[in-house]
C-alpha cells in the first residue's frame, strides 16, 4: 500500500503536526489543549509518515529513540517538583518566573507547571510511538 | 544526642562498619567487631540505667507522621532495660564469638551486618512506646532473622528452614500489626505507657476477645509456643552465633516480651490464664521430649529452649506478682546459661567437626576452658544452688504453688523441669566425661577453641554463677523490670537460701527425677514414637501445600490468559457491585433526562446506536473498525457539545490513533470466522444489556444524589489567581494535581515499555510445533 500522493502530503503534513503540536502544548495553560493533547497530535504526525512511508523514515524524523523520549520526559516532570518543594515546602507546587511581553505572542508565562507539561508532553510521544512501532513493525517488514 | 536515639544509631553505624570488618588484620577484628555492642551496652548499663531506675522510665519522641498520630515514641521502662542489656551485653559476647567462629567465610560480613541489623531492632522493640514504632521493630526482628537463619543459602534445608519462620513469624507480625490497631482503639491510645492505665475499659471492651487473640498470635509464633513450636528447632541450620543470639537469648525472647508487656494492658482475665497456661504447659513438656529425642547438641538445646520459653509463658499467665518475679529471674538466669552453652556447642563443633552427643566424650583434657563453660552453664541450667538456675527454679514453683489449680501447674513444672535436668547433663555435661574416643571424631586432634571463642562463654557462665551467689548485684534491675509490669507490687529481696520450705523439697524432687528421666530416656522415646502423634512439621508442610494449591486454582480461574474471561469477570464484578449500591439507594428518583437533551446531541446518539449495531453484526473486521471509530467521535462531539472541549479533543485524537493502529494490526489477523457457539453469544448479549441498563439507571440516579459541594466551583475560582492558568482541566492537571498526572504519564510509560517487552519476546521466540 503505497500511495505518492499521501507520501507527499506527509512530509509537509507533519512538519505542519509538528508545529500545531507545540502551539497546543503551550497555550494550554489558558486555551484547550495541553502536554496530552499536543503530545497526541505529535505522536499522530509520527504515525502519519510511518504510514504514508516507513517505520525507518518515522524514526529517523524523531531523532531520538522512543525509550530514550520516555526517559527524558518522566525526568523533566519529576524534575518540575523541585523548585515547589524548596520554594514552597511542597513537590510539585507551581512556581513562575516573572512574565513579560514579546510581540506577536503577547505575555509570556514561564513556570515549572509549563515544564511539567512538556514533560507529559514528551511522555505521552514517546509512549504512544513505542507501542505503534512495537505492534505495526511486522507489517513495515513484511509490506 | 539524647540518649535512647543515641544507642539506636550507634547500632545503625555498626553495620557498615560489620560489612568492613574482614578486611581488617584477623587479631582486630573480634574487638573492633564487638566494639559497637559493648559501647550500646556500657551507655545502657551507665547513664541510661541511672535514670531509668531513678525515674521509672526514660522517653524520646520524635515526630515522623504526624497526619497518622504517628511518632517515633521511645520509652524505656525498667523491663524494657532488662531485655536491651541482655540484648547488648550478650550480643558483645556473640560478636566477639562470631568473628572466630566464622574465620575467613567469605560471605562473614554479611553474617555480622544481619547480627548488628538483628541487634538494632530487638534494641528497637525494647524501647518502643508508640504501637506501631514496636510494630515495626517486631517485623524487623523476623526479617534479620530470616536472613541469618538462611545465611547458608546454598543449602535447601536453610532455605526451607529460613522461610518457614518468616511464614510463621510473619503471620504473627500481620497480627500484631490487627490486634495494635483494635488495641489503640479500644484504649484510646497508641502508647504503651498510656495503655496501662486503660486495663479495665480494655478488659470489658466488646473487641477484648479479638485483641487477645491476635496480640497472643503474634507473642506465641515469635516464642514459638504449640502449636507454633516447630520452626525453633528447624532454625538450628543457622550458624550457631545465631543460634546463640537469636534462637536462645533473643529474639524468641521477644515474644515474651510481648506477653510481659500486655500483662498489665489485657492480662488478668480468666482466657489469659486460660491460654497462656495451656500453651505455655504444652510447650514446656513437648520441648523437653522433643530434646530427649535428639544426639545433635544444637537440638537438644533447642529442644530445652522450647520448653523454657512455655514454661515462661505458663508463668506469664499465672500472672502474679510472684510468677512475674519468677519468669524475670528464669529469664534473665537462662539467657546467660543457654547462650553460653550454645556457644560452647559451636566450639566443640569447629574444633571436632561434630555435634552428635553418641560420638563426643572426654573433651574435657583436649578443651579444659570449653568444658569449664559448658559445665558451669549446664549446672547453672540444671537449677542447682549456688547458680542463678536454682533461683529462677525455686521462684517459679513458690509462684506456681500459691496460683490456682496450683497442684498441676507445679506438677507440670517439675516434670518439665525434671526434662531440662537431663537436658542439660546431655548437653553440657556428657561431651567432657569419660574416655576421650578421638578415632571417631571427623577432625582428629582437637584442641581448644581460639581465644575470641571462649571469653562469651566463660563470661556468661560466670555470671551466672556470680549473681547465684550475691543476686542483690541485679535486685536493683529485677525490681525496677517487675515494677514496669506489676506496677505498684510489693518488692522483696531476691534470696538464693529461702529456708527449708515446699519449693526446696520440689527442687530436690526435680533432681532426682531429672536423673530418673536420663536413666529411662531410650523407654520414653520408644513409647512416643508408638503413640505417632501428627509431627507439626509434617502438618505445616501440608498447610502450606495447600496454601499454594488454592493460590494456583484461584490464579488460574481469574488469570485465564483468555481476553473474553477477563471481561467476563471484570463486568460481571462492576455489574454486580452496581446492583448492589442500587438496591441500597432505591429511593433515589429517576432522572427523565428530556430537558437536557438537545436536537443536536438526539441525532448523534441515532447515528451512534446505528454504528453500535453495525459494529456487533457485521462479517467485516474493517466495517467493525470504523463503525467504532464512529461511536468514538459521536462520543467526542457530544462532549464538545457539553462544552468540554479538552476531553473532545483528546477524545478525537485518541480516536484517531486507536483505529489507525487497529489498523495497522487488522492485516496480521485472521479471516473472521464464527467461533462462539449460540449459547455464547446469548450469554454475551445479556451480559452487555445488563451492564449497560446498569449504568444508565446509575446515571439517571445520580443525577438525584446531593453530593454536598461540588469542587469544581472553588477550583475555577483558584485557578486563574492561583496557577495563573484559564484553562481549569490544563491546571488540574498540572498544577493542583500534578502528583497524579505524574503517577498516570508513569503508568502510560510502564504500559509502552510493557507492550514492546511482550510482542517482542513473541517476536524473537521461534515458534512451536
Amino acid at each position: 500500500m503505497h500511495s505518492s500522493l499521501l507520501s507527499i502530503s506527509a512530509r509537509y503534513l507533519s512538519q505542519l503536526l509538528f508545529v500545531l503540536s507545540l502551539v497546543v502544548l503551550y497555550r494550554g495553560h489558558n486555551l484547550p489543549g495541553g502536554g496530552f493533547i499536543g503530545g497526541l497530535i505529535a505522536a499522530s504526525a509520527i504515525l502519519l509518515i510511518a504510514l504514508a512511508r516507513n517505520w525507518d523514515e518515522a524514526l529517523a524524523s524523531l531523532r531520538f529513540s522512543p525509550l530514550n523520549i520516555i526517559v527524558t520526559g518522566l525526568s523533566i516532570a519529576v524534575l518540575s517538583g523541585i523548585p515547589g518543594l524548596i520554594q514552597n515546602g511542597a513537590y510539585l507546587t507551581g512556581e513562575w518566573l516573572p512574565f513579560f511581553e514579546l510581540p506577536l505572542l503577547g505575555k509570556i508565562k514561564l513556570g515549572t507547571p509549563l515544564l511539567f507539561d512538556i514533560g507529559v508532553y514528551l511522555a505521552v510521544i514517546g509512549s504512544t510511538i513505542k507501542c505503534a512501532h512495537s505492534l505495526g513493525m511486522d507489517i513495515d517488514e513484511s509490506a | 544526642m539524647p540518649l535512647l536515639p543515641l544507642i539506636l544509631f550507634i547500632l545503625v553505624a555498626a553495620i557498615p562498619v560489620a560489612l568492613c570488618v574482614p578486611r581488617l588484620p584477623k587479631k582486630l577484628r573480634g574487638c573492633i567487631l564487638a566494639l559497637p555492642a559493648a559501647l550500646a551496652f556500657a551507655l545502657l548499663a551507665g547513664p541510661v540505667a541511672q535514670q531509668v531506675l531513678e525515674a521509672g522510665s526514660l522517653r524520646f519522641s520524635a515526630a515522623w507522621i504526624p497526619q497518622l498520630q504517628i511518632d517515633f515514641a521511645l520509652n524505656l521502662n525498667g523491663m524494657g532495660l532488662l531485655l536491651a542489656l541482655l540484648v547488648t551485653g550478650i550480643g558483645s559476647c556473640i560478636m566477639l564469638y562470631a568473628s572466630g567462629y566464622m574465620g575467613d567465610h567469605p560471605q562473614a560480613n554479611r553474617l555480622f551486618a544481619f547480627l548488628y541489623a538483628f541487634m538494632l531492632a530487638m534494641a528497637g522493640l525494647a524501647m518502643a512506646d508508640h504501637l506501631i514504632v514496636f510494630f515495626i521493630f517486631w517485623e524487623l526482628t523476623s526479617v534479620t532473622s530470616y536472613l541469618l537463619i538462611g545465611f547458608n543459602h546454598q543449602d535447601a534445608d536453610s532455605r526451607r528452614s529460613a522461610l518457614q519462620a518468616l511464614l510463621i513469624t510473619g503471620m504473627g507480625g500481620v497480627a500484631l500489626l490487627a490486634g495494635s490497631i483494635l488495641l489503640a482503639n479500644a484504649g484510646g491510645s497508641w502508647y504503651l505507657s498510656e495503655l496501662v492505665e486503660q486495663q479495665a475499659t480494655i478488659l470489658a471492651h466488646a473487641n477484648y476477645p479479638g485483641i487477645l487473640g491476635l496480640i497472643l498470635l503474634a507473642a506465641f509464633t515469635k516464642s514459638a509456643q504449640f502449636p507454633f513450636h516447630f520452626w525453633l528447632p528447624n532454625a538450628m541450620a543457622a550458624p550457631t552465633p545465631v543460634s546463640a543470639y537469636l534462637h536462645s537469648a533473643t529474639m524468641v525472647k521477644a515474644g515474651i516480651f510481648l506477653l510481659l508487656t500486655m500483662l498489665p494492658i489485657i492480662g488478668g482475665s480468666r482466657a489469659w490464664f486460660i491460654t497462656l497456661a495451656l500453651a505455655g504447659g504444652i510447650t514446656l513438656l513437648l520441648g523437653g521430649l522433643f530434646g530427649l529425642k535428639q544426639d545433635d547438641l544444637k537440638k537438644i538445646l533447642a529442644g530445652s529452649t522450647l520448653a523454657v520459653l512455655g514454661l515462661l509463658t505458663l508463668l506469664i499467665g499465672i500472672g502474679s506478682d510472684k510468677a512475674v518475679l519468677a519468669a524475670l529471674l528464669f529469664l534473665v538466669g537462662h539467657a546467660f546459661y543457654k547462650a553460653a552453652l550454645f556457644m560452647t556447642a559451636g566450639a566443640i563443633d569447629h574444633e571436632t567437626g561434630t555435634r552428635d552427643t553418641r560420638i563426643l566424650s572426654g573433651l574435657r583434657k583436649l578443651m579444659p576452658w570449653t568444658a569449664a563453660a559448658a559445665i558451669l552453664a549446664a549446672l547453672s541450667k540444671m537449677g542447682l544452688p549456688p547458680f542463678f538456675g536454682f533461683i529462677g527454679k525455686e521462684y517459679a514453683y513458690k509462684a506456681s504453688l500459691y496460683s490456682e489449680v496450683g497442684g498441676l501447674l507445679t506438677t507440670v513444672l517439675v516434670l518439665g523441669n525434671a526434662m531440662l535436668f537431663a537436658l542439660a547433663i546431655r548437653s553440657g555435661i556428657v561431651p567432657f566425661i569419660n574416655k576421650p574416643n578421638t578415632d571417631a571424631l571427623p577432625k582428629p586432634r582437637p584442641h581448644e577453641a581460639p581465644i575470641s571463642m571462649l571469653i562469651g562463654p566463660l563470661l556468661l557462665a560466670t555470671i551466672g554463677i556470680l549473681v547465684g551467689l550475691a543476686p542483690q548485684l541485679i535486685q536493683p534491675l529485677i525490681d525496677s523490670a517487675h515494677q514496669s509490669i506489676a506496677g505498684t507490687g510489693e518488692l522483696s529481696a531476691v534470696k538464693l537460701w529461702t529456708g527449708i520450705n515446699l519449693p526446696l523439697i520440689l527442687s530436690i524432687v526435680t533432681v532426682v527425677s531429672g536423673f530418673l528421666v536420663l536413666k529411662i530416656r531410650q523407654p520414653i522415646n520408644r513409647g512416643i514414637q508408638k503413640l505417632s502423634f501428627p509431627d507439626a512439621d509434617e502438618v505445616y508442610d501440608k498447610v502450606l501445600a495447600q496454601i499454594l494449591l488454592f493460590a494456583n486454582w484461584q490464579t488460574r480461574l481469574l488469570q485465564s490468559g483468555y481476553l473474553r474471561n477477563y471481561l467476563i469477570i471484570i463486568i460481571s464484578t462492576t455489574a454486580g457491585l452496581i446492583t448492589l449500591k442500587l438496591l441500597k439507594f432505591n429511593d433515589y428518583p429517576l432522572y427523565d433526562g428530556v430537558e437536557g437533551l438537545s436536537a443536536f446531541s438526539a441525532v448523534i446518539s441515532v447515528i451512534m446506536l446505528f454504528a453500535i449495531g453495525l459494529a456487533v453484526f457485521t462479517k467485516s473486521r474493517l466495517t467493525a473498525l470504523i463503525a467504532l471509530g464512529v461511536i468514538g467521535f459521536g462520543v467526542a462531539s457530544i462532549f464538545a457539545i457539553y462544552s468540554a472541549p479538552d476531553l473532545a479533543i483528546t477524545q478525537i485524537l485518541v480516536e484517531t490513533l486507536s483505529v489507525v493502529l487497529f489498523a495497522w494490526v487488522v492485516y496480521k489477523l485472521p479471516v473472521f470466522q464464527e467461533f462462539s457457539s449460540k449459547r455464547t453469544i446469548r450469554f454475551d448479549m445479556i451480559l452487555s444489556a445488563t451492564m449497560g441498563i446498569l449504568t444508565t439507571i446509575l446515571l439517571l440516579k445520580s443525577e438525584a444524589l446531593d453530593m454536598g459541594n461540588s469542587i469544581s466551583h472553588q477550583l475555577s475560582e483558584w485557578s486563574y489567581p492561583l496557577a495563573n492558568g484559564a484553562n481549569i482541566v490544563n491546571v488540574i492537571l498540572v498544577d493542583f494535581r500534578a502528583l497524579d498526572t505524574l503517577g498516570e504519564i508513569v503508568v502510560l510509560s510502564i504500559a509502552a515499555v510493557g507492550v514492546w517487552a511482550l510482542i517482542d519476546s513473541q517476536r524473537q521466540k521461534p515458534t512451536k510445533k
